[in-house]
């Protein structure tokens, strides 16, 4: 079990508590100061994101510009009982790219009537991400090289896994099953969670 | 209830990544708004994604970059969030992203036979990887014109069909691919309504390399 408490938070878990205390206060006050903290944290890491499909710098910097506005304007729709700042910021990178690029991603609506919600309760859920976040974070730190390269290229560069496989110079199902013994690794650091 | 049968982590990963064309996304966005235990597989995915934006910075001109954004966004107004319509008393049974693809719920489909008493209607989609249809297969009957090639997913919205052992309600996705030979068949007493995203027929593209091939040289 999650042996840290709130006197032992590693430093980076630190960071991620205090991403989630400022864009909330983004959310409810505007406050361009705790914005500005957010944007140096996130502009540069954006930015690397958005250079590995596009390979030039000046696109990626402008759908940078692009996913930090998103960010602003939609700070307040974000859930501190999500938890994760940074999976968040990813999921709007992720979207900002697929408009650029003229893709279509059908998605899920929380407020649709047919929508089957989870049976935990909202704060019960809130401590729970927390905690899973942070044991998804350490269970990162374990993975091999070659497994975090997969899935860096599977996650940044929005190419088939195929293509992954040719630019490695290795087979198709080698890149599968790095991609599959890396989350069987995060499965089991979240035992009984998912 | 819930759901038995869940998405692989292969379809999964990538439509964390953004990667999946649009009429597998449209399958696994729908089974994603029946299925909280796929929603958690997903955001921890999206978890992993945001660890490794973490440990990517690619440094430079940040007060540049900074001055830029303030003169450009933060003296903007902010986007208006569009008002939730106020929920129908009964709720739907085809959840969305689907039911907007479709253009309203079950009782205001257009259904096309298909012959031995199953319907269908096609789904259009921008992707053309993939065709996506909704079908209506009568109760105790197999599921019609069952030859594909390459993946084919199948998410029951109400009945149920049985495929060899196993029982798909609604909610559970199965997956298969061409090699898999199955006979799925819905379940006595009520019409099975289903999902089900094909890859698009290679017949139809090797028509067209075939006619384009004298213009091209090829
Ligand atoms: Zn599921």
């Amino acid at each position: 079990m999650n042996k840290k408490n709130s006197d032992g938070l590693a430093a980076d878990d630190l960071a991620k508590s205090e991403m989630v205390r400022l864009l909330s206060i983004v959310g409810r006050e505007r406050s361009v100061e705790a914005f500005e903290a957010i944007f140096r944290y996130y502009a540069p890491r954006i930015r690397s994101f958005m250079v590995m499909k596009t390979k030039d710098r000046q696109a990626a910097e402008e759908l940078m510009q692009e996913t930090m506005t998103a960010v602003w304007n939609k700070a307040g729709q974000f859930d501190p009982a999500r938890g994760n700042v940074s999976a968040w910021i990813y999921t709007i990178a992720r979207n900002v790219r697929i408009d650029a690029y003229r893709r279509k991603r059908p998605e899920f609506d929380f407020n649709d009537p047919a929508f089957v919600a989870d049976d935990v309760a909202p704060a019960d859920q809130e401590f729970q991400q927390l905690q899973e976040a942070q044991l998804l974070r350490g269970a990162m730190e374990t993975l091999p090289e070659e497994q975090l390269d997969v899935l860096r290229r599977a996650f940044f560069d929005d190419v088939s896994h195929s293509t992954i496989a040719r630019d490695l110079g290795v087979p198709l199902g080698t890149v599968k099953s790095r991609i599959r013994l890396a989350f069987e690794k995060l499965r089991s650091s979240l035992e009984g969670r998912l | 209830m819930s759901v038995k049968h869940h998405i692989s982590d292969a379809f999964l990963i990538d439509y964390a990544s953004g990667t999946l064309s649009e009429g597998w996304s449209l399958a696994v966005a729908t089974h994603l708004a029946l299925c909280p235990k796929c929603r958690k597989r997903l955001a921890a995915m999206e978890g992993a994604a945001g660890a490794l934006l973490d440990k990517s910075a690619e440094s430079g001109g940040e007060d540049v970059a900074w001055a830029r954004f303030k003169a450009r966004t933060i003296d903007v107004k902010v986007e208006e969030i569009k008002p939730v319509a106020a929920s129908p008393k009964v709720p739907p049974v085809l959840p969305e992203p689907l039911r907007s693809y479709l253009g309203g719920d079950l009782g205001d489909l257009k259904w096309r036979a298909l012959g031995r008493g199953a319907y269908q209607i096609l789904i259009d989609t921008k992707d053309t990887e993939t065709q996506v249809r909704l079908l209506r297969i009568p109760a105790g009957k197999p599921v019609p014109e069952h030859t594909h090639e390459g993946r084919e997913l199948t998410l029951v919205l109400a009945g149920s069909f049985r495929d060899g052992d196993d029982l798909f309600a609604r909610g559970d996705i199965e997956e298969a691919d061409g090699d898999l030979l199955h006979t799925p068949t819905a379940t006595e007493g009520e019409d099975c309504i289903c999902l089900a995203v094909t890859e698009a027929p290679l017949k139809f593209s090797s028509w067209i390399v075939r006619l384009m091939q004298p213009i091209l040289k090829i």
